[in-house]
């Protein structure tokens, strides 16, 4: 169950990857990379459902937490990979929307980026009521109530912020919503891989950010139809504070 | 002798009326008024000064003597006091006026609060909190201490506060609407927090925590203490349609229409036994004509578990 749900999560980046792609002229570069850690990392505790009967039974084996997701070869996933300087500002925001689901009492995905201003739909598939409460500092904080079977709720963010998102009748639903100024960026996959197309040629500071490890940043120089790798390594600690 | 009694008796004449003439401060403008606030749509706010600073009276001062020690020197809600408020017995921390997340509003979920929603609430207190009603305090001391309360989170400089969202009149309390409101109350499934009878007691209440991530309890009906936010049915549709913003208590604005809400707030009393509200009578009184028809609320009745 669990390697399907990441492929399936691979296959959304994947998809939100191209969309970056496709609107970008011929000659660009690209940098691409892979995440990894050293050290020992915690041991992430499986998921205790039982409070919601109709969301743990969809989970079997229970899904474990997903603060720091590792996999072989010492990947991490759900670092949010982005050019924090040397782009240019988006101006206009996208109007193609970025999709949030609740599905089986989790979010999908953990981590999801957006810009400022972008259409963001909340979608629920579960049988069950959610209350999303995302809880920002810069933004607006608000709380609302999404019951079962209601169409998917319209919102953005006006403010660049990394958000963390919960919902409080199931605790264990924890996310982020990660608001950028940037359209160049990629959430690395359960291999700890991303990759950031279609960049002009040019000066950037490439930024990872992992929740609970935080951010790093790395300068480098592409030229026109050029590829070029960065790699970021989080030293990790066998326990969370 | 008697001429000096009379020389002293004149003077003291003169101090008197001066006194009387020049309204000393400390008799004028205490205005004991015990209304319930949140009754009042119009502005009183604006009708006073609103002086955080500079002036007799102003919010500085008044926040200096009485706010400070538990919300603290830059409004953060960490004055010396803050520390002895035992979250786990359900005392909520002093609120963190920069964060500029307020509970009780009459405006959407996300927006900030009128200055009328700040005045009623320092009016009101917030009961089973250390928050006192501050009715001892002038409107005008109040006024300023609004205008305080608001120099501490820069939203303010870059946000307008929210409109109130719109309360259609009361429909009748009648068993028709008491039942609907009932399966709201489990469609909505309000029970997952505030329990099946209301008690406070659903399967996720023992989980909450605040935005600071203090533990907090949701509201038990069953004690008839007044809501958080107030104490009128009209009160009581405000909550659940704005929520409270900083708590786990969401909006239900998009999800329950205006006519329907009033039907959940005459189902909600019927959960505040200890008050013995008209509606609970109508309740009881339908149950016990109608024996066995009542679908059982919570986790039994909800949808996908137990099939």
């Amino acid at each position: 169950m669990r390697r399907y749900f990441s492929s399936l999560m691979l296959l959304v980046f994947a998809g939100s990857g191209m969309a970056v792609v496709a609107g970008s002229p011929a000659g660009t570069a690209t940098i691409e990379g892979k995440v990894t850690y050293t050290g020992t990392p915690p041991k992430m505790k499986p998921i205790d459902m039982s409070k919601e009967p109709v969301c743990a039974k969809e989970h079997n084996p229970p899904e474990l937490v997903q603060t720091v997701t590792t996999a072989a070869g010492n990947s991490l996933e759900y670092v949010v990979i982005y050019i924090s300087k040397g782009a240019p500002e988006e101006t206009t925001p996208p109007t193609q929307a970025v999709r949030y689901d609740q599905k089986g009492c989790m979010y999908t995905p953990h981590v999801l980026p957006m810009e400022v201003d972008q259409p963001l739909e909340i979608y629920t598939d579960d049988p069950v009521a959610h209350n999303i409460h995302p809880m920002p500092k810069l933004n607006p904080e608000w709380n609302k109530s999404q019951p079962p079977g209601t169409p998917p709720m319209q919102t953005k963010w006006d403010k660049a912020e990394f958000i963390p998102v919960k919902c409080n009748i199931h605790p264990w639903m924890h996310g982020y919503f990660v608001v950028l100024k940037t359209n160049h960026y990629a959430v690395t996959g359960e291999d700890g891989s991303f990759s950031l197309k279609g960049l002009p040629a040019g000066s950037y500071t490439v930024t990872a950010w992992q929740e609970q490890y935080g951010f790093q940043n790395q300068d480098i120089t592409v030229g026109a139809g050029e590829t070029k790798t960065v790699n970021f390594t989080y030293k990790v600690t066998p326990y969370i504070y | 002798m008697r001429m000096k009694t009379t020389v002293v008796a004149f003077f003291s004449g003169v101090v008197l009326l001066i006194l009387v003439l020049a309204g000393p401060p400390c008799f004028a403008q205490i205005d004991h008024n015990i209304q319930p606030y949140t009754k009042t749509e119009t502005s009183k706010v604006g009708r006073l000064t609103g002086h955080a600073y500079g002036v007799t009276d102003s919010g500085a001062e008044i926040y200096r003597r009485y706010c400070v020690g538990c919300h603290g020197p830059y409004g953060d809600g960490t004055g010396e006091n803050a520390m002895w408020f035992d979250t786990t017995l359900g005392f909520s921390k002093p609120r963190d006026f920069v964060a500029g997340t307020f509970k009780c509003r009459s405006t959407p979920t996300g927006t900030l609060p009128t200055d009328d929603d700040l005045f009623n609430a320092i009016g009101r207190g917030f009961v089973t909190t250390n928050m006192p009603s501050w009715l001892a305090l002038s409107d005008v001391q109040r006024a300023n201490l609004v205008a305080m309360v608001k120099s501490f989170s820069p939203r303010w400089a870059s946000e307008k506060p929210g409109t109130p969202i719109s309360i259609p009149a009361e429909s009748p309390a009648t068993i028709e609407s008491i039942l609907h409101g009932r399966e709201l109350f489990q469609k909505m499934e309000c029970w997952k927090c505030h329990g099946p009878q209301g008690r406070g007691d659903g399967p996720s209440a023992s989980t909450l925590t605040d935005d600071k991530g203090n533990p907090i309890r949701p509201y038990d009906f069953s004690t008839g203490t007044r809501f958080m936010c107030g104490e009128t049915n009209t009160d009581l549709y405000r909550i659940f349609m704005t929520g409270l913003d900083g708590s786990p208590m969401p909006s239900f604005a998009d999800q329950i229409k205006p006519d329907e809400a009033w039907d959940l707030v005459h189902f909600l009393r019927t959960l505040q036994i200890a008050l013995k509200p008209p509606e609970l009578a109508t309740f009881m009184q339908w149950q016990q004509s109608h024996p066995g028809q009542l679908k059982p609320i919570g986790p039994e009745a909800a949808p996908g578990s137990g099939e």
